[in-house]
């Protein structure tokens, strides 16, 4: 179970790789998705689990099927995928930092300084 | 789907004691399914009697509608991968020419590579192989026989863990490639968990848990740090096993979490981890245990 973790249904994370990859344009929007035998080798698990990840993908427009020749990735999958990442983005990430941040006592202007601090470190833009 | 194996109220008794007490359940066809537990808890008996080796005490075991015990065209649809499996005074390449004649759907070109992959020696006496080698034997009569119903009873006594990848991947490859119905009986839960389409665990010879593994994926966390902080955290929860040290503690409980509880438990400085399978198993064995200690007493 190559990289997997124990405690998401598998299907899920099989799921949520994928999205990742075409998130980041590692598979890019008219390409072909992996087959299911392919995911099942290559994360050892059972195909019928990575084709019900592959289902999900279906399911939530992100991938579409071609008959006979397999899956590829939606035209627009990329930015709907931003899209939702962004509007969990303060839930995911901002939330649990800030309740950190409050803990450990660094107020909001220091909490600025050290994003911007680490955004130039690498490398982001300042605006 | 359907179900390609049936038994139901099996009970299987051997000079008064009960290897196998009132187990009903059902394998779909074109699945893998575990079947878990601890050494003595049915699982051969029961492979056994579902290969048609064995007679049930009670109970019913029809495998496509027919008995294993009787059927002789079944007997061809399946193959049977036993833990202690004897061979006669023959060598390796006669034991898988045996293995051909007797299987219908054999295929020798995948026999022949997977003799390359575990490095096996035709020309040797299966007598004289290694205990991991004779297993090695085993695995490659289970896959090349492409039988319908497959059955493997712990099938890797003396396997290395590399010997042991290369049956997944190659089970799986097949699997996808010709599907058929697997049981597989085995301790090693955890390297086969991503393999398994459900899972059966056997313990005293009863059937106390059979799950999609998915569904088992999650079904426990346990939960660690200061003892007031973990019982605050964990009120209302059913708790499976709890394991102290001095002011911190290590609680089991039933369940996921959900991104609220987790931000919570990280705000009250608790570690969250998820249980993999084979702790899932561990404690429906034990549980089971207790329930019989109580009915014991009761």
């Amino acid at each position: 179970m190559a990289g997997l973790d124990e405690g998401t249904p598998l299907f899920i994370q099989i799921a949520e790789r994928l999205a990742d990859q075409i998130a980041d344009g590692t598979l890019a929007e008219g390409e072909r998705a992996p087959s299911t035998n392919e995911l099942s080798a290559y994360y050892r698990i059972n195909p019928a689990t990575a084709a019900k990840g592959l289902n999900v993908m279906i399911d939530d427009g992100l991938l579409e099927k071609r008959r006979g020749i397999g899956m590829f990735v939606s035209v627009g999958a990329r930015r709907q995928l931003l899209e939702n990442r962004r509007k969990q983005f303060a839930d995911r990430f901002v939330d649990p930092m800030v309740a950190e941040a409050t803990r450990l006592g660094i107020n909001t202007d220091e909490l600025v300084a050290l994003i911007r601090d680490s955004n130039s470190t690498q490398g982001g833009t300042n605006s | 789907m359907t179900s390609v194996i049936s038994v139901d109220a099996l009970s299987r008794q051997y000079r008064g004691q009960l290897a196998l007490d009132n187990v009903t359940f059902t394998v779909e066809s074109d699945s893998i399914t575990g079947l878990l537990g601890r050494n003595g808890a049915g699982k051969t008996t029961l492979l056994r009697i579902v290969a048609g080796h064995e007679f049930a005490t009670a109970g019913k075991v029809s495998v496509d509608g027919a008995d294993p015990a009787t059927s002789q065209a079944l007997m061809r649809r399946m193959v049977f991968v036993r833990e202690d499996q004897s061979y006669p005074e023959i060598r390796v390449g006669q034991a898988l020419r045996v293995a051909s004649w007797f299987h219908p759907n054999w295929d020798s070109d995948l026999a022949a590579s997977l003799i390359d992959e575990f490095n096996l020696p035709v020309d040797r006496r299966v007598k004289k192989l290694s205990r991991g080698m004779r297993s090695a034997l085993g695995i490659v009569i289970g896959l090349a026989a492409r039988a319908d119903i497959t059955l493997f009873d712990e099938p890797y006594a003396g396997l290395d863990p590399v010997a042991r990848q290369i049956f997944y991947d190659r089970l799986l490859a097949e699997y996808a490639e010709y599907p058929r119905t697997i049981l597989l009986s085995t301790h090693l839960i955890d390297e086969v968990a991503g393999l398994l389409d459900r899972v059966l665990v056997l313990d005293q010879g009863q059937l106390v848990l059979d799950a999609e593994t998915d569904d088992l994926r999650g079904a426990a966390t346990s939960v660690s740090g200061p003892i007031a902080a973990v019982e605050e955290f964990c009120a209302g929860r059913t708790v499976w096993n709890r394991r102290p040290v001095a002011t911190h503690e290590t609680v089991v409980v039933a369940g996921a979490f959900g991104d609220h509880d987790r931000a919570r438990a990280a705000s009250m400085r608790l570690i969250l981890e998820p249980q993999t399978l084979q702790q899932v198993v561990v404690h429906a064995a034990r549980a089971n245990a207790t329930d019989t200690l109580e009915r014991t007493k009761a």
